[in-house]
């Protein structure tokens, strides 16, 4: 499925867009990683919480669990919530 | 009066002295000619990324780790092989064990400290968190993994507390020190939970606090309740350590194991409150610290406008005040832990990085104080590097 990829993150993919599969949110997570080594950490800790200013979106649904199934779903959005100054 | 900071591109090349200065917007390099009079600026580097930590690798004069986080990412940490030309980002960043199912587990916010291993271990890094943990790697910081058994100790978690016991920005592993004659010989500090010393290469770490005062009221006996803020062990005498902490600066003599509170001979309306610990390359018994306004709420300013640094030569039977050349009044800064060093050249240089993004040197040992750079983010540490591989 297709991937935005919030401009925090886009040191790892140089582009706005990449392509990564999976049935599950943590699977097309992993094959992100698989294509751009480090950028699962950056989103993900090490005890599998998201972490906090960052959140996905399925199709334009907020999803928050990693094991939520993605059939049928065509893309992926990363979005990073700036914070700090 | 400041400096010249030379930018012309023929004298690009990497200089006698390297500092290397992490702040909370990215990290700079600047290189001095053998002078110290004359530096030139490189960066930034990691722009926007909190940097708390960058060191060079004294082993080979050329591999670069930096602690980075931002403020919305995961902590990790970036190396370059090449003195900063390239950056690679490790493969497995400093992270926590994961924790068993229905266990809510820790995970690093950021790698706050740097620690090479010793000279006989090449590749060998040690790497200290917030929230507190111990970290090692041994393939030069690629990948990293805990270290020692205290990350998940019972007793050391308790001595550890949580987010809420520590600094403003979370408590702090950090003064990992490799005992230049043992490399099983090893301490560390938390702020809080106090110091603690290994002889068998961190398989199990005792408390070293004696001496050491907490705030009133609170049992010192108990690492809990102390806190040190910066450790440094001499490098010609090993069995020397000072500690600047939040209840004063200490002396340690091995193998005592009693502090001795040096900073009782400080200027009482200075008081002997501060956060960096800086020793002489050579001389024992000489050492600069930088003192704060750690009366009432904690301003955690200089004591009355008045910046200055502070050095022994007597291993703490008195002390000198050293402020020629720093603003006279009016100047609220002061310097973080790790961002104050000295450099090994005779006599010794000493720089110091400010809250206020301010970037001082001193070629005497103090007496004498310049200003090297100004308008930087928040300087997080300072290190002073010499012998940089193609430095002339």
């Amino acid at each position: 499925m297709k991937v935005l990829i919030p401009s925090a993150l886009r040191s790892y993919t140089e582009q706005a867009y990449a392509e990564a599969g999976g049935d599950t949110l943590a699977a097309v997570l992993a094959a992100l990683d698989r294509s751009y080594p480090g950028i699962r950490f950056r989103m993900i800790d090490e005890q599998n919480r998201i972490r906090p200013h960052i959140r996905f979106f399925v199709d334009g649904e907020q999803v928050f669990d990693l094991a939520r199934r993605l059939d049928g779903v065509q893309e992926l959005v990363i979005v990073q919530a700036l914070r700090g100054g | 009066m400041a400096s010249e900071i030379d930018t012309g591109a023929a004298q690009r090349s990497p200089g006698t002295v390297l500092l290397l200065v992490a702040t909370r917007k990215g990290a700079w390099l600047y290189h001095g000619d053998a002078t110290r009079q004359h530096w030139w600026v490189e960066g930034p580097h990691f722009l926007g990324h909190i940097i708390n930590h960058l060191v060079l690798d004294p082993r080979d004069g050329r591999t670069l780790l930096a602690a980075a986080k931002t403020g919305h990412l995961g902590p990790t940490v970036f190396r370059s092989t090449d003195l900063g030309r390239s950056w690679q980002e490790a493969a497995r960043p400093p992270a926590f064990a994961p924790a068993p199912e229905g266990q809510g587990g820790r995970s690093v916010d950021h790698t706050f400290w740097l620690t090479p291993g010793h000279a006989d271990q090449p590749g060998v890094w040690y790497a200290g968190t917030s929230p507190q943990g111990l970290f090692r790697s041994e393939d030069g910081g690629v990948s990293w993994a805990p270290f020692s058994p205290i990350n998940d100790d019972p007793q050391y978690r308790k001595w550890m507390g949580t987010v809420q016991d520590g600094t403003p920005d979370g408590p702090k592993l950090h003064s990992i020190i490799v005992d230049p004659r043992d490399a099983e010989h090893l301490y560390f500090a938390m702020s809080g939970g106090g110091v603690h010393e290994s002889g068998d290469g961190g398989r199990s770490f005792q408390a070293l606090l004696g001496g050491i005062e907490v705030v009133e009221g609170f049992d010192g006996s108990d690492p809990t309740f102390h806190d040190p803020h910066c450790v440094r062990l001499c490098p010609t005498n090993p069995d020397r350590l000072y500690q600047q902490n939040h209840c004063g600066i200490y002396r340690l003599d091995r193998p005592s194991d009693t502090w001795q509170r040096i900073g009782r001979a400080m200027p009482a309306e200075v008081g002997d409150i501060g956060f960096p610990m800086v020793v002489h390359p050579r001389d024992a018994n000489a050492v600069w610290v930088f003192p704060m306004d750690g009366t009432s709420v904690w301003p955690r300013t200089s004591p009355g406008g008045k910046p200055a640094v502070y050095g022994t030569r007597d291993g703490g039977e008195s002390w000198q005040r050293l402020d020629a050349g720093l603003p006279a009044e009016q100047a609220w800064w002061t310097v973080k832990r790790q961002a104050m060093t000295a450099d090994s050249a005779d006599p010794v240089g000493l720089y110091f990085g400010t809250t206020s993004g301010e970037l001082w040197m001193s070629g005497d040992e103090g007496r004498q104080w310049t200003r090297i750079a100004a308008h930087l983010p928040e300087i997080y540490a300072v290190e002073a590097a010499m012998g940089v591989e193609g430095a002339s």
